[in-house]
Parts: C-alpha cells; structure tokens; sequence
C-alpha cells in the first residue's frame, strides 16, 4: 500500500514537473528582450515537419538565406535581424500557436506559413496583435480577403500570385499562344492549390470561347495514371491542363508521353523542380508548358547569385518555393527600412505602399487586396532546358 | 491491366512479409511498410552513389533489411511476446514512426528520384498492350523471390521449423526448435522481401520519398488479409488481387475514391470472411 | 497478494461533494481571471485550449481503448464528424453553439453507431485496422464533397470555444464517463475487456456493451471537434488523419490503458511537451515514437496502470482504508 502511495506522489510530481517545464519555456520567451534593443526579431512560422515540410523548408532556408545577405551588409535602419524560426507542423492549429509563441518574442513581422489553410490558423493572432504577416506563397483568393465581408485582411500580405491568376494566364496562353480550341483537365484534388488553378483555368477557358472535353483528377502519391489517360486520349484534347505539384506531374507526362499523347501539356507553379527533368526525361518534357515565379536557368545577374548562394549554403538549387521565401525576407526588410522604424503598423503601411520592388521572383507592387502585381512567366521545357515564352 | 500486375506483384512481396510474421507471432508489423521504404533509400543509395548495377543494389537492400528486420525484432517485438496483442501493436506502431522520422532527420523530406540510368526503358508493343521493360522486370523478379520462397518454406528445414513455430509455438519448442532462430529468419526473409519491393518501387515509379511506405504498406495489410493472414498462396493471390482492383478503380472510377476502396474491400472482407479468402475458420476453444 | 476492491456503495457524501465543487469552482474561476486581465498571454491560452480538447480526446478514446479493451485507431475520424457538423451548424445556419455542439455529439455518436455495429464484430487487430481504414475513409470522403469546401476546409470560423465552454465541456465529460465506469454499465464493459467468452456465458450481451462504449467514445471525440473547429479558425479535412488518432493513442497509452486520471495526466504532459519542443521540430516525432516503444516495453500500463485518483486515492493518502 505504501508503494502504491508512492506510485501516486512520484507520478503527481512529474505531472506538476512537465507543467512547470511547459511553463518555463514559454515564459522565457514571454519575458526578455525588448522592442528597442539591438536586433529586429522577424519569425518565420514554417512547415519545417508533416505533409509539406520540403516546401516549407525550402521557403525557410531562403528567408534565412536573405536575411544573411541583409545583416552582412549592414542590417535594416542599423540594426542586424533577428530571425526566429519556427516549425507548425503543416497543421493550422500550430500555425496558431507559433505565432501565439513568436508575437510573445516580439517579433515586428511573420514569414509564413506557406499553405493556405496554415495561413488562415495564424491570421487570427495576427490581426489581433496587428503585426503584419508575409505569405511567400499561398495562393487562394480567400488569404488576403475576407470572402464573407468582402474587406482586405488588414495585416496579411502576400508575395506570390494568386491561383486565379495563375489559371487564367495559362488559358489565355493555350488560347492564344497555342491556338487550341479545346482542352481537357487532369488536376490534382488534393489540395485547395490545384483545384483552384483547374477552377480558374475552366472559367477563363471556356468565357473565352474554348471547349473543356475531358475532367478528370488525381490523389497527391498516385503514382499510376494510365488508366485515365487512356479515358482522356479517346476523348482528343489539344492541350491538357495539369494542376498539380512536380512529384504525381512528372511521373503523369512521362506515362502520357510513353501511351503516345502528344498535345501541348500545361501546369502551375508546382511543377517547378529539377526532379521534373530527372523524372520525365527531356523528351517526354518537349511542348509542355507551366506558369512560374522564375526560372533558375534564368540569366538575370540578379537570379543567377541568388541561385549561386543557395547553392552554396544548402547544396542544392532553389526551388520558387525558396525564392518567394527569399523575395519575402527582402521585400519585408525593405518595407522597414521604409517605414523609419521597426513598428509592425508603420511597417503594415509601408508593405501597402510597395511600388516596383524588385524582387527576383518578379518586379511587384502591392495593390489594395494586399496581393502583389506581377507579371507571370510561362516556361517551356526544350530539351530539357527551361525557356520563357 | 498490365500495370495491375506489375503493382500487385510489389504489393504481394509487401504481403508476405505481413502474412509470414503474422503467422508466427501474431503480430501486425505496422513497421513493414516503412522498412520498404529502407529498402528503397538504400537501393537508391546504392545506385546513386556506390554506381552500382540494379540486381546489386537490390541484393544489398535486401540484405542489409534482413538484419534491420532481425534487430527491430529483438529490440521491440521479442520483449512484449507475451504480453497483450495491443502493446505490440502498440509498439509496432513507434517502430514504424520511428524509421519514418528518423529517415527524414537523416536525409530531408525531400524525395529523390532514382537515377533513369539505373534501369534502362524499352517499350514493347505486344498484342495492343504497351509493355514496359519495368513491368517485366519487376513481374519478373517477384515471381522468382516468390518460388524462392515456396521452395525454402517447403522443402529445408528452416522452413519446416516456420511452418511447425506457426501452428503452435509451445509444442514446437518441445520438440527441440530453436523458436527465437526460426523467428528471426523469418523476420529476415520477410524484410528482405519487403527491400526488394521497395528498390521495385523506386524503379517503377521513379521517386522515392521517407513517407512512402504508410499507404502501400497499409494496402499490402489488406491483400494479406484478403488472402487469409498467416497464408502465404493467399498473400500472393491478395497482392494482386489489390493491384489489379486498384488500377481498375482508377480507370474506371475515379482514382479519388481509389485510397478508400483499398480499405472498403478490408471492411467488407472482414464482415463477410474475415479469415481470407483461403483461411480456415478456426474458432476460438473455450 | 492484491487487496480485493470490495464494491461498496459509494454513499452520496454531502462535505466531499462541495468539496469537488468548491475546487472546481475555484480552479474556473482563476483561469476566468487570468484571461480576463490578459495576465495569462495568448500562448499560453492557446495551450490551455489545446490541453482541454486533448484531455477530451484522450478520456474518449480510453473508455474504448482502455476500459472495453477494443483498439480504436480512427478516432480523428469522429472528431472530423463532430467539427464539421457543429461548422455547419454555426457558419452556414448561423446557429447558435450550443446547437453546433449538439449535432456535433449526435452526428459523431450516429458515426460511431454505424462504424461501431459491423466492425465491433471484428477481433482485436482487424478490429484495429478496420477501425484505421474507416477514420481515413472519413477524411477522404470530406475532402471531396465541396459543400464544405473540399481539401481547403472551411476558414474563418467564428471563435465561439471561449474558456468557459472548454471548461464546461471537460468537467461535463469526465463526470460522465468516470460514472459511466463506476456504474452497473461501466462493470459490464470491464467484463468484456477482461474476458469475453466468461462475460458472454454470464449473460452479458457484450457487442451490445462494445456498441455503447463506442458510439459515447465517439460522442465525445465530436464535442472535442466542435471545440477545435470553434477555436483555431480553421478545419480541413487533412488534420483529422491518422496521425491525429496515432497522437491520441499516444497519450492514452502513456497514461495507462484504463485509467482515466491517467489519461487526463498524459493528455496534459504530451500537449506541454509539444509545446516545449516547437524548437526541435525534427526530434519531436522522434521522441513521441521511442517513448511509444520503450513505455510499452517496459512499463505497458502506463503511467497509472488501471489506477484511478480519485476519492478513495485522496484517503489512503490521508491514511484511512489501509
């Protein structure tokens, strides 16, 4: 009975120990620095871990790439950043509590997340603590926007297009570009990302006089798609719009390609990868096309050394994932340099005022839905090598 | 069609290593698909790095999965023999997260893609099917591990020993087998299977990546199941069985639904016949 | 040898009942303040409300896993049901919550009933595994109906999970379930666990008990549901996956299969050191499997075992019923 009691006292003391440890560690962060110290905190709330931790990554390693790039040269209004970088896990209720975590840091600004739904779990602390935040690359219309009062969320920002833009610039392209009357669709369905682009696609397509003859969908980890591009053969499409991300597209050209599809193929911004290239091979990539943020074969000056110091620091190329996390880093530095001072209202202000910013994934100029204008490149694949159109 | 035998080749070799352990221990090894996914990375590596041929990297996937399997057997599986069937699934379930993570510690979340040289791609035309190299080679060699099997578990003694620990452990020992030797063979011969589909998966389908091993894993359960777990013809049989199903739902359904049909089929196989197709209803004694 | 529990009649005792309360009471009471004063910063709640709803989540699961002995893998499956239901009861009716929490608890008990009743047939690992399938079946089948928006879930979700409801919720729920346990009904589905076949030849209709402990499991993991969906301002159906229900178990194994404090405590350790390790995002995972491993290993009860601490813990402590 006495052990059984002890059992008991040792068991409550953990539990009052992990409290006490949880505790700690908050207030830690809670406590310390102050807004007028030395270093300028910026959190980056990425997915570093789960369903799209390579993308958050990705974006996460440019951000920081850039902020290296500003504090060796000087800092922002002579103070060097600090980066704070945080890992939600791809899911928007740690999203929240990340940025719960950095605001109790005092951070001035937030990169990330990447996803849109991870955007969305932040966005209510955000707009609380009026402290701006920066989505590299979430696309839907509904991040920046509230769709049910129609009114621009005051302190979400974005540096990326949308998908609305991305889909119909691929229309407009096929239609015009390409001359093709109609298309078929074959998109992924399992993320808001590819179905908005397929969305988009069809309104532009068909307002514009095209025909959609086939729509059919993939599962994100499908690896075989023949049978359906035996469905969408028969159905004679001249061009086929594949929203999706790079790992299911690269494998569904290829299997295209090999059951004889030659139309034109087009796509977002997930192709973007040299996986593409390895996966597909050069030949089956001939006449396909996809909207992107840029190119790496890009021979920009600009392009090419951030390209060259990626590289040099992660040891692999950058994806756009990594460049709109770079251009975020960049563009929010700037911003505080033009607001005067290190304030997460003048620095809103100051994002809302950006005109011409020249970042690598584009010259951008925020507009009144916090959203940036941009032009958008389409690349073709030639022999393997990415030219723009 | 073709493809539905190609797929249901690798998920019967994934089959077999659930069906061959759970007939011996009773245990749902949740890990085996993610030992695949080793079996995958250090093909890879092989390839990529070390340069060497395919039928190389496969034979050193599959060797090195053996001793992955034993060692995951004699640290995680052997200390709970006897306790509940829930604690070792349990623990096969940290076993499984663990190779997951620590694989994405070690080498990223991102996938890598196998390099094309590995396994050069002709076409063939053939009676208005487009077979590829891949599908032979991976038909193929499936079919060659799995005589290889049929022959040890029928004609050496170790495989007399599996079939003889699998029927009743406790006579089995009285009788003078070495009941820990013979389950770790089997454990081996189970994981190597499983590296060897996973070095077929890299190949047939280009990319590998750390969380490869949840679903096809998941899947390969049910064709184990379906065949009647414990039976090794039915694990085959199951395998393509659910290869063949799934290419057939995603041409002619729709391949969203195809995830949920894999476990449709589970549910309805084991609300009808839960022991499988070739399973013998043994009920429980009193 | 073990000290037999003789079943006493619990009396109702009027001084430890206000006693409970009284605590109870207090404990609200200095959360209520500390929110209000804005002394207990945003991070902190966010946690707390974290804790709440895995405290839910975890009680649930463990009357399923732990006291009816039936391994339930696709408990994220219910929660799924019981967010989106309450969602579309307050976004889409603009109802009020409490309508949203109902049709939460109803339309995840009704899940559990039609889950419960085929697959409760089935033994301890396909049990398991059927189980896995069907939560997953859930979310897929959520991600492609676009009435609640598909893969990007519904965004935007007015913050009703305020601290009183979450505290009401909890209180709600182990006061039902710790009686549950304590009554005729709670001994009849300990008997199922401990052995089937005795209880069936002692008269119990057992899949009648394994149905009830199910669909009120599930009931819960609903209400838990409303509440995450009422909080964090955002669900899709990608959150409700297994992982989600592996989290679960998690914590439900720490703790100790059957031991509801046991629970409680885990559920409130694993979300403290989620928290804990956001700066080691790689090693958390990690970490949650070794410890899967090695409490099964070497201490497969739990932290509890099948302990309770409850009033007559506090008396041994205090010294009586030795």
């Amino acid at each position: 009975m006495k052990i059984r009691r002890k059992v008991s006292m040792v068991v409550l003391m953990l539990f009052m120990l992990s409290i006490v440890a949880g505790c700690s560690q908050g207030g830690d962060k809670g406590g310390s620095a102050q807004q007028g110290g030395d270093t300028i905190k910026i959190g980056i709330n990425t997915e570093l871990s789960g369903a799209v931790a390579s993308y958050g990554t990705n974006a996460s390693n440019g951000a920081l790439l850039a902020i290296e790039e500003i504090n060796a040269a000087g800092g922002v209004l002579g103070k060097q950043l600090e980066p704070l970088s945080r890992d939600c896990k791809s899911v928007p209720d740690e999203a929240m509590s990340v940025s719960a975590a950095l605001v109790g840091e005092k951070i001035v600004a937030q990169i990330g997340p990447l996803t849109s739904g991870n955007v969305a779990g932040s966005t209510p602390v955000m707009m609380e603590n009026q402290i701006p935040l920066l989505a590299p690359a979430a696309t839907a219309v509904n991040v920046t926007v509230d769709e049910k009062t129609n009114k621009v969320r005051d302190f979400i920002f974005r540096v990326c297009y949308l998908d609305s833009d991305q889909g119909r610039r691929m229309a407009n392209f096929a239609l015009e570009d390409l001359g093709v009357k109609n298309a078929a669709i074959f998109g992924s369905t399992s993320d808001d990302y590819a179905t908005g682009l397929a969305k988009y696609f069809k309104e532009e397509f068909t307002s514009k006089g095209g025909t959609i003859v086939a729509e059919e969908g993939f599962v994100n980890g499908d690896k075989d798609f023949r049978a359906t591009l035996t469905k969408i053969k028969s159905a004679n499409p001249e061009f086929i719009y594949v929203p999706g991300y790079y790992t299911e597209v690269a494998v569904l050209i290829k299997q295209a390609r090999e059951m004889g599809i030659t139309c034109p193929i087009g796509g977002g911004d997930g192709w973007d990868s040299p996986d593409m290239v390895s996966v597909a091979g050069k030949d089956a990539l001939n006449n396909t096309f996809f909207t992107n943020h840029y190119s790496v074969e890009d021979p920009d000056p600009a392009i090419q050394s951030f390209v060259k110091a990626y590289q040099a620091k992660y040891n692999k190329l950058p994806d756009s994932f990594a460049a709109l996390g770079y251009d975020a880093a960049k563009l929010l530095a700037d911003a505080i340099e033009r607001a005067g001072e290190a304030d997460p209202v003048k620095i809103k202000e100051a994002l809302e005022a950006t005109k011409d910013f020249p970042g690598i994934t584009g010259s951008m100029s925020i507009d009144e839905n916090h959203n940036p204008v941009k032009n958008i490149v389409v690349i073709e694949y030639k022999d393997g090598n990415l030219i723009s159109r | 069609m073709v493809n539905g035998l190609s797929l249901g080749a690798i998920y019967a070799l994934i089959a077999l290593g659930y069906t061959m352990v759970y007939g011996i221990i009773m245990l749902i090894n949740f890990a085996h698909g993610d030992i695949m996914m080793v079996g995958a990375y250090i093909g890879f590596f092989s390839v990529a790095v070390l340069g060497t041929n395919i039928f190389v990297a496969m034979a050193v996937a599959m060797m090195a999965c053996a001793l992955l399997g034993v060692i995951i057997e004699k640290v995680a599986y052997k200390p709970l023999r006897n306790s509940t069937r829930i604690a070792a699934l349990i623990t096969a379930i940290g076993v499984s997260l663990f190779l997951e993570y620590t694989t994405i510690f070690f080498l990223t979340p991102n996938q890598r893609v196998y390099p094309a040289e590995a396994f050069p791609v002709t076409n063939y035309h053939v009676m208005g099917l487009t077979l590829s190299s891949k599908d032979i080679f991976v038909f193929i060699s499936a079919v060659v591990l799995m005589i290889i099997l049929q022959y040890i578990i029928k004609r050496t003694k170790t495989g007399k020993a599996m079939r003889a620990v699998s029927l009743d452990k406790e006579a089995a020992m009285l009788m003078g087998i070495n009941v820990d030797k013979t389950i770790s063979i089997t454990f081996a011969i189970g994981s190597a299977l499983a590296a060897a589909a996973g070095v077929m998966m890299g190949i047939y389908y280009n990319s590998i990546n750390p969380l490869m091993g949840i679903i096809p894993g998941l899947k390969a359960f049910v064709a184990a199941v379906l065949g009647g777990i414990g039976i090794i013809p039915g694990a085959m049989v199951g395998g393509f069985l659910m290869g063949i199903l799934e290419t057939l739902v995603s041409g002619y359904g729709s391949s969203l639904y195809r995830d949920a049909v894999a476990f449709g089929v589970l549910i309805i196989i084991l609300l009808i016949k839960p022991t499988g197709l070739f399973g013998k209803n043994t009920g429980e004694k009193v | 040898m073990q000290k037999t529990q003789s079943v006493k009649p619990t009396y109702f005792k009027p001084v430890q009942f206000l006693i409970e309360v009284g605590i109870l009471v207090a404990l609200f009471t200095l959360v209520q303040y500390l929110i209000t004063t804005g002394l207990l910063n945003q991070y902190y709640q966010i946690n707390l409300a974290s804790i709440c709803i895995n405290i839910i989540l975890a009680v649930s699961l463990n009357l399923i896993n732990g006291f009816t002995g039936q391994l339930s893998l696709g408990h994220a499956g219910f929660m799924a049901v019981g967010a989106y239901a309450s969602v579309i009861m307050t976004q889409y009716m603009e109802l009020p919550f409490i309508v949203g929490i109902i049709m939460a608890c109803l339309a995840a008990a009704l899940a559990g009933f039609i889950i419960g009743v085929p697959t409760l047939r089935l033994r301890g690992d396909y049990l398991a595994i059927a189980t896995l399938g069907f939560g997953e079946i859930i979310r897929v089948v959520l991600q492609n109906i676009d009435y609640v928006g598909g893969p990007a879930g519904i965004m935007g979700i007015t913050k009703m999970a305020t601290w009183p409801w979450m505290f009401a919720s909890v209180v709600i729920t182990l006061v039902v379930i710790v009686n549950l346990i304590n009554s005729s009904y709670g001994r009849a589905i300990i008997s199922v666990r401990e052995d089937e076949i005795a209880a069936e030849l002692m008269g119990i209709n057992t899949t009648k008990y394994k149905v009830l402990a199910f669909v009120i499991g599930a009931m819960f993991a609903g209400l838990a549901g409303a509440l995450y969906a009422h909080y964090f301002y955002i669900i899709k159906p990608e959150t409700f996956n297994f992982l989600k229900s592996f989290d679960i178990l998690v914590m439900v194994v720490l703790g100790g299969l059957g031991s509801t404090t046991g629970a409680v405590i885990a559920a409130i350790f694993i979300t403290v050191l989620t928290a804990a390790l956001q700066s080691f995002p790689a090693i958390r995972m990690i970490l949650y499997a070794i410890i899967l491993i090695i409490v099964m290993i070497y201490r497969p009860q739990g932290l509890m075992g099948n302990k309770e601490l409850g009033r007559r813990a506090f008396g041994r402590l205090r010294g009586e019923n030795k």
